[in-house]
């Protein structure tokens, strides 16, 4: 840019006219040369952040037309909208603008379907997203920290489909805002205090729903925002991961230029996207807060549940037992200026897995770094079953995030099955324990067993199901050979051998290296070698020498 | 080697322990040769993607224009049906839209646009000439500013820095009031009638009959002008008949039922759900929300679930006019247990 | 009928059935209720329905029930449950009991109505209970509003607040209501059939029935403005709709996005 020397830039049409002017201004031609042709690999599986973010774009369009017609008062009033089996009922002000948005503004229930099927979609998108980049290890450097804005991002859209949740002040949300006070107020030694300044005095009081809609459109929207501008900033920075693959390593990006096709794929699902929320909330209802009647401390309804992410630490609530072995899990601690209580029976269910799971998903990167030693860069992506142990680690994980969540139904679960309820609890406080140490088993030996079958194919071929009968009277099948492109997408990964722990300097192997020695053959002990072009080689030349040997194995024709 | 028998446990080799010598890799033979769509080559299929774009957009524009039949053309008269009829027309109306324009833009992108993979190389997220120069300038900068060399500077600052964020905690304050004692109560006295919930109208006695279930409020609840909801919230009761030998009160507690009438607090001692499923035969008080399970006949007591403590007993009898009236407030404060609870 | 309800309202009446009540400590059937009680008044019925009840008693019910409905180890005495019990129990099919278990479940219906009202009439003449209902309070055009508020108080915690049912402990539920009908709800509510409590007329009116019923009555036909109701469950049904239909359907999008063309 530096030189002066060229005649400035005429355009021709009266486009290029208006684009010239901004570009002269912003310097745009310097960003489209950069990003214009950018590369992104294509895969299904990448598309699940796609479907958050715009799953989010729809929740700000949704969003923006409900503020228009919602108030989020708790002042009473008396309904008077077109609803019958309603009518005449005192409710807060919020309840009724709420009902007022369903039955009598024209467009306003298909608004709020959209609304809160686009929210239960955007959590599951980042939940999916995420897992998607755990089992494939796109965490791994130069990725943790946009892993940790994702981590945010999911605790960031939990609060928000909560602060949601409670705004039309219904009794199945009401209900909800009360078991989340009653779990504040366990909090030791602040918790009332808390619960109080949250209320603005006594549950349920008049402030906490205007309270929640300024979160609820504001503040936490707004870092959502913040968060996914950073998110995708590092994307670019980082640029995309891919799948193993021939032609495909960590020093290149293959896929489609950003300029027409992904931009066009990506463009053209934003609407696919929106088209399904629509045609979801055009035949499937949502939040029928009409059946549930205004919020009053007196009345519940059976089945009263969370929306499906808050789902696992209501269900957490549910399996913990309030006695154990005879032994209260609430205790009076007496101190010096008298008695107080420690409500275990409520803090543990309600902050320990939770805890667990935010703990081990946030510092996952830098575990797996210290066990490996490994400091390169990876863009090339793992296949689940190339990395076992994570993919074991990452299954029982999900099964303990299965089980509390399945508990948060227990009663529908023993209605639909016929079952007793105590029994269903009974059994899945069982798993609790259980159902992640048996998934990371099978989930491990599955894929090692994978791995095997990969080598096997890479190695031997494909079955064809082709049944040859020899000269002899032997019958085999017959096994076709890949070709270079395929066998290498079997054989294209890495697996690494346990560790002994490292002496430092002065020789002496510290308790620390020792650990993660222990650690790093957990991780590595079970591996199965890629195959090699040395064994393809010798297996061919082995099938010649060995053809009359103890198992007269057969010679693939291909 | 080369059949199935190779799966066989005695040649799984190859699950190896730690300790296999890595030998030899396969060559990356590069990317496959790419292959041509049908409509890259034939005139025909392309022409006709085209035309199967061209349809998409078009059914996107026929999903506005019914949209705006259902809003304007669908009139509501205050029923379900057309509600619902109207929803489902704006629905599919914005559906169609959006989903003819992605559809279309994604089998266009698809057909039509080329579909070579392109390959662009990874530059370094960082070149070690950078670094210096960042280091260098970071330097420059402590050195310019001369916070080493005055420490008194850098301390006072860190001092005020600290102090700086409390007043923005401190502003909250107002938020709500001090819980004081109002954990502690609730409307319920010596002689508030119990009423109906939600019409307020007294009790008597012989109203309740064995396994009836009466939801109970104070009667003075509803004169309430103010706060009705955050007294109902505690106040809440249920009331329930059983025959008088079913009950075993503890010492001390003989007279907190009258002939068989026992009233609890219908708020969960775990996190405050209305516990309200009363089942008559096994007198089993069931919470909807976490199913802690209470036992009427022994005092409430927990015998399954998340809860500790038992629901709270209101002990009631009945004043001259024969109505049902407490005998007191609550022993304990009702609901979720608390830090300031002893 | 209006000198029943006069005499219901006697004030030596509810004295009478208290002490009445306090006697009878048999079976849990057993209940006698203030209000309705009066009502239990077997004139209603002719003596050959009553002969005929016994017979289809004996044949039918006593194995369980005991000669003279006293009651067995297998089945509680019947004195004093009322004509609306018996109505309920046979007319929706719980009774005869198919087995024993958690709680007795709906199925085919065994006798025919008139069969079913002989029934009803020989085991009001056991002893006063409620009677059955009267066709005022059935009609369905009370206040749905009112029955509404009725229903989330007194109903809703286990028949949840759409009526779509719930469970109970021990492999128990409350059914869900649609399709049952409004004499058999209104039965319900003055018997406390099973582990139902008892909704006597002193604690929901007859007039506060006929509202729940006309509630009732009225979210079953009017169905969900929104499209389909998902079972009415909340959102455990919402979620499980999100993550089974709707990811599947945005992952078949997502696969023929990214896939090639022929």
């Amino acid at each position: 840019m530096s030189t002066t020397a060229q005649t400035p830039f005429e355009p021709k049409t009266s486009t290029g006219r208006i684009t010239n002017f901004v570009d002269e201004r912003v310097g745009g031609s310097g960003m489209l040369r950069e990003f214009g042709r950018k590369v992104f690999p294509d895969h299904w599986s990448f598309m699940f952040g796609e479907v958050a973010l715009y799953s989010f774009v729809i929740l700000l369009l949704s969003g923006t037309f409900l503020t228009l017609f919602f108030d989020p008062s708790m002042a009473e009033t008396h309904y008077n909208g077109s609803y019958v089996p309603l009518k005449g009922l005192e409710m807060s002000v919020a309840y009724d603008s709420t009902l007022n948005i369903s039955f009598d503004v024209r467009g306003g229930l298909i608004m709020r379907q959209v609304h809160h099927w686009a929210a239960l979609l955007f959590v599951a998108a980042v939940s999916v997203h995420m897992l998607r980049v755990f089992f494939t290890g796109a965490f791994r450097k130069p990725r943790e920290l946009n892993w940790v804005v994702g981590g945010v991002l999911l605790i960031l859209s939990m609060a928000e489909g909560f602060t949601g949740y409670s705004l039309p002040d219904d009794l199945l949300s009401g209900n909800g805002l009360r078991i989340i006070d009653g779990v504040i107020m366990a909090i030791p030694v602040v918790g009332t205090y808390i619960s109080f300044f949250l209320f603005g005095g006594e549950f349920p009081g008049t402030a906490i729903i205007s309270r929640l809609y300024m979160f609820h459109i504001m503040l936490i929207p707004a870092m959502i925002l913040l968060m996914i501008a950073i998110h995708l900033f590092m994307v670019v920075v980082h640029k995309h991961t891919q799948y193993p693959g021939p032609g495909r390593n960590d020093r290149n990006v293959v896929g489609y230029p950003l300029g027409p096709v992904y931009a066009a794929k990506a463009g053209g699902f934003f609407f696919i996207v929106f088209g399904v929320i629509a045609l979801v909330s055009a035949f499937f209802t949502i939040n029928p807060i009409w059946n549930y009647g205004p919020y009053d401390p007196s009345p519940i309804s059976a089945g009263t549940q969370p929306d499906w992410y808050i789902g696992w630490v209501d269900g957490a609530l549910r399996l913990m037992p309030g006695w154990l072995f005879n032994i209260p899990l609430e205790w009076h601690i007496p101190f010096p200026w008298g008695v107080n209580t420690l409500t275990l029976n409520v803090l543990l269910p309600a902050l320990v897995p939770a805890g667990i799971v935010f703990t081990l998903l946030f510092a996952y990167p830098w575990i797996e770094r210290w066990v490996t030693r490994d400091d390169r860069e990876h863009h090339v992506l793992d296949r689940p079953r190339n990395a076992p142990t994570r993919t074991a680690i990452g299954v029982a994980g999900f099964i303990f995030y299965c089980v509390m969540w399945a508990a948060a139904s227990s009663d529908l679960i023993a209605t639909h099955f016929e079952v007793s309820l105590n029994d269903v609890t009974y059994w899945l406080r069982a798993l609790f324990f259980i159902g992640p140490i048996l998934g990371f088993i099978i989930s491990k030996r599955v894929s090692l067993a994978l791995q095997r079958k990969d080598r096997e194919i890479a190695l031997h071929g494909r079955e064809t199901g082709r049944i040859v009968r020899l000269p002899h009277g032997e019958y085999q099948e017959m096994h076709a050979q890949l070709d270079d492109y395929k066998r290498y997408k079997l054989v294209g990964y890495e697996s690494p051998l346990a560790e002994e722990g490292i002496p430092n300097e002065n020789g002496i192997v510290t308790k620390t290296e020792k650990r993660r020695a222990a650690l790093s053959r957990f991780f590595f002990e079970d591996r199965v070698a890629p195959a090699t072009q040395a064994e393809l080689t010798a297996g061919h030349e082995h099938h010649e020498a060995i053809e009359a040997g103890e198992e007269a194995k057969p010679v693939s024709r291909y | 080697m080369g059949n199935h028998s190779d799966d066989l446990p005695a040649s799984s080799e190859v699950v190896a322990k730690a300790g296999h010598d890595e030998v030899e890799k396969f060559q990356d033979p590069g990317l496959p040769p790419h292959r041509l769509r049908l409509a890259d080559t034939d005139p025909k299929a392309a022409k006709r993607a085209e035309r199967q774009v061209a349809i998409l957009f078009g059914i996107s524009a026929i999903g506005t224009l019914l949209f705006f039949f259902a809003y304007f053309g669908i009139r509501l008269d205050q029923t379900i049906a057309t509600l619902r009829l109207q929803n489902m027309f704006l629905g599919l109306g914005i559906g169609f839209a959006m989903l003819g324009i992605g559809t279309g833009i994604v089998h266009w992108a698809r057909a039509l646009m080329p579909d070579h993979e392109v390959s662009e190389e990874r530059h370094e997220m960082r070149t070690e000439e950078d670094r210096l120069a960042a280091v260098q300038i970071v330097d420059d900068i402590v050195e310019e500013t001369g916070i080493k060399r005055r420490p008194l500077i850098r301390n006072t600052l860190i001092g005020a820095m600290a102090l700086a964020p409390l007043p923005a905690i401190a502003i909250l304050r107002d938020l709500g009031p001090l819980p004081g004692n109002a954990m502690h109560t609730t409307l319920w006295k010596k002689g508030e009638r119990l009423a109906r919930d939600p019409d307020g109208t007294p009790i008597k006695a012989a109203d309740v009959t064995i396994g009836s279930a009466f939801h109970v409020i104070p009667e003075s609840l509803n004169t309430l002008t103010e706060g009705k909801l955050n007294e109902k919230a505690k106040a809440a009761v249920l009331m329930m008949r059983l025959d008088p030998d079913e009950l075993h009160p503890s010492a001390g507690r003989e007279d907190w039922a009258y002939n068989g009438i026992v009233a609890y607090s219908k708020i969960c001692t775990h996190v405050g759900c209305p516990v309200a499923l009363y089942e008559q035969q096994t007198h089993h008080l069931l919470c909807p929300c976490h199913q802690s399970t209470f036992d009427l006949t022994r005092e409430c007591k927990v015998i399954f679930g998340p809860a500790v403590r038992p629901l709270p007993q209101l002990p009631i009898t009945v004043d001259s006019e024969g109505y049902l009236v407490a005998q007191s407030g609550f022993h304990e404060p009702v609901g979720p247990s608390f830090w300031e609870r002893s | 009928m209006k000198a029943l309800s006069q005499k219901r309202r006697h004030p030596l009446a509810a004295v009478a059935l208290l002490v009445l009540g306090l006697m009878l400590t048999g079976g849990l059937y057993a209940v006698v209720t203030t209000v309705n009680q009066a009502k239990a008044d077997s004139s209603t019925f002719t003596s050959e329905q009553v002969q005929q009840g016994e017979k289809l008693f004996v044949a039918n019910c006593a194995t369980c029930h005991g000669l003279g409905a006293s009651g067995t180890g297998n089945g509680p005495s019947l004195a004093g449950v009322g004509a609306a019990a018996v109505s309920f129990q046979v007319g929706t099919g719980r009774m005869p009991l198919q087995m024993q278990g958690p709680q007795a479940r709906e199925k085919p219906v065994q006798f025919n109505p008139d069969q079913t009202t002989e029934l009803a009439a020989y085991v009001a003449t056991l002893g006063d209970g409620p009677a059955l209902p009267e066709a005022q309070y059935l009609d369905g055009k009370g206040d749905a509003a009112v029955g509404g508020e009725l229903f989330r108080v007194n109903c809703a915690m286990c028949h949840n607040a759409a009526a779509a049912g719930g469970a109970l402990t021990r492999g128990k539920f409350a059914p869900a209501l649609a399709g049952v009908s409004n004499q058999h709800m209104y039965e319900a509510m003055v018997t406390g059939p099973q582990n139902m409590p008892v909704f006597n007329d002193a604690n929901i009116t007859p007039e506060g029935k006929r509202d729940i019923i006309t509630f009732l009555n009225t979210i079953e036909k009017q169905g969900s403005p929104g499209g389909a109701a998902l079972g009415s469950l909340g959102p455990v049904s919402e979620g499980l709709f999100l993550w089974t239909a709707v990811l599947g359907v945005i992952i078949g999008f997502t696969v023929w996005l990214t896939s090639r063309t022929s």
